[in-house]
């Protein structure tokens, strides 16, 4: 074993961990892609359920004997018609996307501008600003909300979308401004000095220089901020009372929801529906996501 | 390549009006940079929680100012059966699933660590739980564990014949708060893998060449690189995973509501049934802002406890 080891010694140092393994390709199914099988198939089967539900006639999703529950022997689009006619669901999805993009939008600037002051502008006490910002992403807001409720009356906004696009950003901010701290500290300070040089000045410096160089890093956190908030609860839950103005989480649970007799398949459908765009967005920008996740952390 | 932009002529003629020049003043920009940051977060998030300290004082209901009552709020906390049954299962239910999370996430990270084909693909699909809408996939576990039609019950019954009659998921305490954690497991797993697989990624694989020189075991190099290394970025993922679970909200409200007979409310449920359903702002701020000393106590423990990290500084890691 060590022989082979130390015959190649660094020609795929990435594979070393490995080594072990290698030899034996029982071993490995066992340690590895067994287990592997069983994590995926635990992980995605929510969602396999999900979209099965969603495409069964209710004859079919309240019989097992008949029918076999894994699979639809007579698919339907009733639940996803009923859903998109009846209800105000389309409604829904459109305020939820107004609000994502609005807060990230909102969310993003702050950030950005935050983060280049932190990181690139240095004055005394930046470190203990960046710390406060970055504190405040650890205070949850189940413990904000009903303060927040008041505060969201006294300034006239409750029941209406602008509210939780700008209370959003008091989750969205810190985590942008820390993802950001981090992106900017990676592109060189030589780049800005030259340009300081040349007579440029410090806006054109962030808008020509600084920002394009960022574009990976603004990307990525423009995904966290449209999942977090595609994704929040409580304050939409609190903040908004009419129908038409709810966010698809709060309005599948709330106004779906009804009586006794649940409609599985709508339900499964609406949640199938406000879940895809959020997928969507992700796996176009899985990399970014992926590697900013692992980037953050490795920072 | 950006530096070609900048080097022509185009910044050259551009006359410096006073407003370009204030811009260029360091103070002003630093200043303007941080405005709408610090501006939103004053407002937004430091103003409420000093007012949500000071609403707990008090006995404001909706639609009436309240007055300062003093402790009144937490010493009928005290006294609340209800109150303590939350406490309870909020620390429960936050040790029962941290300690899923992290078993199964680290495992899972060691497995994703390894190499094989379309390994990004299944990093990508693995991630998928943590992405979509916590609300929609516990609405998914609802469906599942539905008391009739329940997929687990099906499989137990009628295809294993390991157990004679449905498992009433929801319609008793103990099962419905095992029903939660699991779910909260399943959710916070993809998060844990990947924060433990980044940190994995930088453990120098020299370590564990000179470890398989000198004849250690798997489980040996386990013990003796990959946890000791990996310690300062579990201290940093277990402490957000211990706050938010701690806190968590959209799970319990759309699975169980608090129920059966409130033996599944977290206390963030319980403030919003009390603060915001019911009405009683102060006693559910009350309620919220107990939650206070037990996550400044959590996080003291899980950054403290596992390992010291200067915040940010990209050096000396170790």
């Amino acid at each position: 074993m060590t022989d082979t080891v130390a015959q190649q010694p660094t020609a795929d140092a990435k594979a070393a961990p490995d080594t072990m393994a290698w030899d034996s390709g029982l071993r490995r199914l066992m340690m590895i892609y067994l287990p592997l099988g069983c994590f995926v198939l635990i992980l995605l089967f929510p969602f396999y359920w999900m979209a099965i539900t969603s495409f069964k006639p209710n004859a079919e999703l309240m019989n097992y004997k008949d029918h076999n529950p894994f699979w639809i022997s007579s698919p339907t689009l009733a639940h996803i018609k009923h859903l998109l006619f009846n209800t105000a669901y389309p409604h829904w999805l459109k305020t939820t996307m107004l609000v994502a993009i609005g807060s990230t939008t909102l969310s993003l600037i702050a950030s950005t501008l935050a983060a280049y002051a932190i990181e690139r502008l240095r004055f005394r006490g930046s470190p203990y600003v960046g710390l406060g910002i970055y504190l405040a992403y650890l205070v949850p807001p189940s413990i904000l909300f009903i303060p927040l409720a008041t505060v969201v009356v006294q300034f006239g906004l409750f029941d209406s979308p602008i509210a939780l696009i700008l209370v959003y950003p008091t989750f969205l901010v810190p985590f942008c401004t820390w993802l950001l701290i981090g992106y900017f500290k990676s592109i060189p300070y030589e780049l800005e000095e030259c340009a300081l040089v040349d007579g440029a000045t410090r806006l054109q410096i962030l808008r020509r220089i600084t920002l394009p160089l960022a574009v990976p890093g603004l990307i990525s956190a423009g995904i966290f901020s449209f999942t977090l908030s595609w994704n929040e609860f409580i304050y939409a839950l609190a903040f908004i009372q009419s129908g038409a103005n709810k966010t698809v989480p709060v309005a599948i649970l709330t106004e779906l929801v009804t009586g006794d007799v649940y409609q599985w398949g709508a339900l499964m459908a609406g949640s199938l529906l406000g879940s895809l765009p959020v997928a969507i967005f992700y796996s176009l920008f899985v990399d970014y996501y992926v590697s900013s996740l692992t980037g953050a952390v490795k920072e | 390549m950006s530096v070609t932009t900048l080097s022509s002529s185009a910044l050259a003629h551009r006359q410096p009006n006073w407003l370009v020049r204030l811009f260029d003043y360091k103070p002003f920009l630093i200043v303007m940079c941080l405005a709408p940051a610090l501006g939103l977060l004053a407002v937004f998030l430091t103003y409420p929680l000093g007012l949500g300290v000071w609403l707990a004082f008090t006995d404001t209901t909706i639609g009436r100012r309240g007055i300062f009552i003093g402790l009144e709020n937490f010493q009928y906390l005290l006294t609340d059966p209800l109150w303590w049954n939350a406490v309870f299962y909020s620390v429960f239910y936050t040790g029962i699933a941290t300690f899923g999370k992290f078993a199964l996430g680290f495992w899972l990270a060691l497995l994703l660590n390894n190499h094989f084909p379309f390994k990004s693909l299944l990093r990508a699909i693995v991630l998928l739980p943590w992405i979509v809408p916590t609300v929609l996939s516990a609405l998914a576990f609802w469906w599942i564990y539905d008391p009739q039609f329940s997929i687990i019950s099906y499989l137990l019954v009628d295809v294993l014949h390991w157990k004679s009659s449905n498992i009433d998921f929801l319609g008793s305490p103990w099962p419905a708060r095992f029903s939660l954690i699991a779910a909260n497991i399943w959710r916070g797993i993809p998060f844990v893998a990947i924060s433990l697989l980044a940190g994995l990624q930088t453990i120098s694989p020299s370590l564990y060449e000179a470890a398989m020189l000198d004849g250690a075991s798997a489980w040996q190099r386990f013990r003796y690189i990959t946890f000791p290394m990996m310690m300062p970025i579990l201290a940093i993922v277990m402490t957000f995973s211990i706050i938010f679970t701690f806190t968590d909200f959209q799970l319990v409200y759309a699975i169980t509501r608090g129920g059966p007979v409130n033996s599944t409310h977290l206390l963030a449920t319980l403030a919003f049934q009390r603060g915001i359903a019911g009405g009683e702002l102060g006693e559910g701020a009350a309620i919220a802002v107990s939650m206070i000393p037990f996550l400044v106590f959590a996080t003291l423990f899980s950054y403290f406890g596992l390992a010291r990290r200067k915040w940010q500084q990209g050096e000396a890691n170790d």
